[in-house]
């Protein structure tokens, strides 16, 4: 393995190309993506991402596991949206299985669901920040965070793994009086939240490390299959909470507005998700006020002892925060899924790293890689 | 005797200086920059709001394993944090704090102080190139070519003054400095403390050691008191910074009410503030855009400086 090289000045230059591992331990990388670099002295000449150091056979474990141990599974892929990813699943089972879901656990669910797009958008607008160098914003975000993470805690006991999904509802009725703790958490919020967004979005040298920076054309999106907040920012007018209306976000449509830029550079997709925190806000608030006016009543259906979806399939896709989730589901009429496909909206997401990152600098890698706002176990599955 | 004696004294007196304040520096930085996130910084080591807790890191530092990694040139790897520390140990003996209260004052401190500041940096190139590591070797580039950017503003704004005061010695400037030198010598002032903020690595410029990029760009292998040597250069070069900057563009000790040394350390201090404050409220350039910076707006200006100041010294 010994390989000679000459150095020397004029016509014997002999330049090797360097190759650099980002990860799978790197701190720009939040888990154990790793991504194979080959510089020309900083800038990148090919990039490949490596994945699978987090595989932990998520679809394969769903073929041996009872409707209500999935819910389980599959909220723990991307750990930063774990109420969406169980909706997902009960979705899927429910329609197998012509279920009503009692009204108030639609406008419940659809509230938690924002408030965990909430959860994770705050995360990205805390930790992006920190990756082109600025260190402050991460505690603001934190703040929030932890005032909507206190209501969470209250009904699931949960501070990141909800699992409130049932099928056929909610595992339990809201406590007394939460929603007037929501409400109070959101204005906190609403009120600290300038904090946040004048420190990063008034900042020249952020401007100048996001502007114009990982510019995704539509083209590129729409061949890589990207979505969510990362698809908007290029211009793809898309989201599922509005073209194919699930939960009660059909009857929101007024308050729901879809946030698109056109740019698609770093810049584009950090303010996608900056004013799509806005709107999670308002919806939350528009469900709760409608939660307070339904009348008491079940909150999910009674379940038979052994949960069984009839034979046949069913694809049931959410609009994640971080994009497009979806479960193809196959049932031979057990009770387990004969086959889950897990479609997982980060996995798709990073695919187009190795299109963008050649040509880039080192120091402009970073800046992309943390604007397109992945989770490793929602990669790697 | 007596001459060798007082100069033995000084010394000493200056050498615990350098190793007290940049721990100062230290800890105003955990202080600043927790209350501005809005938490509470080092609460538990020596008892009152955790004033010991640098001195517990170093205790640490010490108790832990030197590693070496096998593929490192041993002999430079270990050499190089004494070359990135001494050269402000030196430097700092120039610099006088208060009248009479100086190391060795030095005909051409400017000269002098700004020569031996350059020097760092090689401790820096050692460490990365020496360190066998893809990431500390691109630090290490990243450090040397940031020189390009601050080394020549940084030398033209200390000329200015120095034509100013019509002196290269730093009791001279002090004693020449009048207060309304404040608003004329200010563009020079400006670009003097950001050029000295990118020699020293500190936020925004950073890049040589961007955690998000390169680990820790040169220092990533280091480990223990080597790894702290490294550290204490660093607070050590913002003491020095401070004081380069409060002696020659803020008066140094003079002040209000009455000349002292309070007046100096005031200055200082308050600049060590806006030295935290830039961490915390900054992300960090790219190195480029450093480059751009320094070769677009910072020398100009300290062109136009230099040629206002040689016009009004002239013409006065």
């Amino acid at each position: 393995m010994t390989e000679e090289r000459v150095v020397s000045t004029g016509d014997g230059v002999v330049a090797t190309d360097m190759v650099l591992n980002i990860g799978p331990q790197h701190p720009a990388t939040h888990g154990v993506l790793r991504l194979r670099l080959v510089l020309d002295g900083e800038r990148i000449v090919s990039a490949e991402p490596v994945i699978g150091y987090m595989h932990r056979g998520a679809e394969k474990l769903f073929e041996v596991r009872d409707y209500r141990q999935i819910i389980m599974l599959a909220n723990r892929h991307d750990w930063l949206s774990a109420f969406s990813n169980e909706l997902g699943v009960v979705l899927a089972v429910e329609r197998m299985l012509g279920m009503e879901v009692p009204e108030r656990a639609v406008w419940a669910r659809t509230l938690l669901a924002e408030l965990n797009r909430l959860l994770n958008h705050l995360m990205f607008l805390g930790s992006y920040p920190l990756e082109v160098g600025a260190i402050t914003p991460v505690f603001y975000a934190f703040r929030e965070r932890e005032a909507i993470q206190e209501v969470m805690e209250e009904i699931s006991g949960g501070r990141m793994h909800f699992m409130f999904n049932r099928v056929g509802g909610l595992k339990e009725d809201l406590p007394n009086g939460w929603t007037n703790r929501v409400r109070t958490a959101m204005a906190g919020v609403r009120d600290r939240l300038p904090q946040l967004e004048n420190l990063v979005f008034g900042n020249e040298i952020f401007a100048a490390r996001t502007q114009g920076v990982g510019v995704l054309s539509k083209e590129q999106v729409l061949q890589y299959g990207l979505s969510g907040p990362i698809a908007r920012a290029s211009g793809i007018d898309m989201d599922l909470r509005r073209d194919e209306p699930y939960l009660a976000y059909g009857e929101l449509q007024d308050v729901l507005r879809v946030v698109t830029r056109t740019e698609g550079d770093c810049y584009a997709r950090f303010e996608v998700l900056r004013e799509q925190v806005h709107v999670s806000m308002d919806l939350v608030d528009a469900c709760l006020e409608r939660l307070e006016q339904l009348p008491q009543g079940p909150i999910n259906q009674r379940l038979p002892k052994v949960l069984k979806a009839p034979e046949g399939y069913t694809y049931a896709w959410t609009e994640n925060p971080l994009g497009l989730n979806g479960y193809f589901l196959v049932s031979h009429g057990e009770k387990t899924p004969h086959r889950l496909k897990l479609r997982s909206a980060s996995f798709n997401n990073v695919q187009v790293l190795g299109e963008m990152l050649p040509g880039q600098l080192v120091a402009d890698m970073v800046s992309i890689l943390g604007s397109m706002f992945f989770v490793v176990g929602d990669v790697d599955k | 005797m007596s001459e060798v004696l007082e100069a033995a004294l000084r010394l000493i007196v200056v050498f615990a200086a350098f190793l007290t304040l940049p721990l100062l520096v230290g800890q105003l930085e955990h202080k600043v920059m927790a209350h501005m996130q809005s938490r509470m910084g080092p609460m538990y080591a020596g008892g009152f709001h955790g004033w010991a807790q640098l001195v517990a890191d170093g205790v640490k530092f010490a108790q832990k394993e030197e590693v070496v990694p096998a593929a490192a040139d041993r002999t430079v790897f270990r050499l190089a944090p004494a070359l990135a520390l001494i050269p402000y140990f030196v430097a700092m003996v120039a610099i006088p704090i208060g009248p009479g209260l100086v190391g060795r004052d030095i005909d051409a401190g400017i000269f002098f102080v700004l020569a031996v500041m350059g020097v760092g940096v090689i401790g820096t190139l050692m460490a990365g190139w020496a360190s066998a590591n893809k990431y500390s070797l691109l630090g290490a580039v990243r450090q040397v070519s940031q020189l390009m950017a601050y080394e020549l503003p940084f030398v033209l704004a200390a000329a200015s003054v120095a034509m100013a005061a019509g002196s290269l010695g730093f009791t001279d400037i002090v004693d020449a400095w009048e207060p309304w030198w404040l608003i004329w010598q200010l563009p020079a002032a400006v670009v003097f403390f950001v050029a000295g903020l990118a020699e020293l690595n500190r936020p925004p410029f950073d890049m040589p050691v961007a955690d998000a990029e390169i680990i820790f760009g040169p220092y990533t292998e280091y480990t223990g008191l080597r790894f702290a040597l490294f550290l204490l250069a660093e607070y050590a070069g913002i003491v020095l910074l401070c004081f380069l900057t409060s002696v020659l563009f803020l008066g140094g000790w003079h002040g209000p009410f009455v000349d002292s040394w309070v007046w100096t350390f005031a200055k200082a201090g308050v600049l060590a503030f806006v030295v935290v404050w830039l961490r915390v409220s900054y992300p960090r350039m790219r190195a480029d855009q450093l480059q751009k910076l320094a070769w677009q707006i910072l020398i100009p200006v300290a062109l136009a400086q230099l040629l206002l100041t040689g016009v009004v010294t002239v013409a006065w």
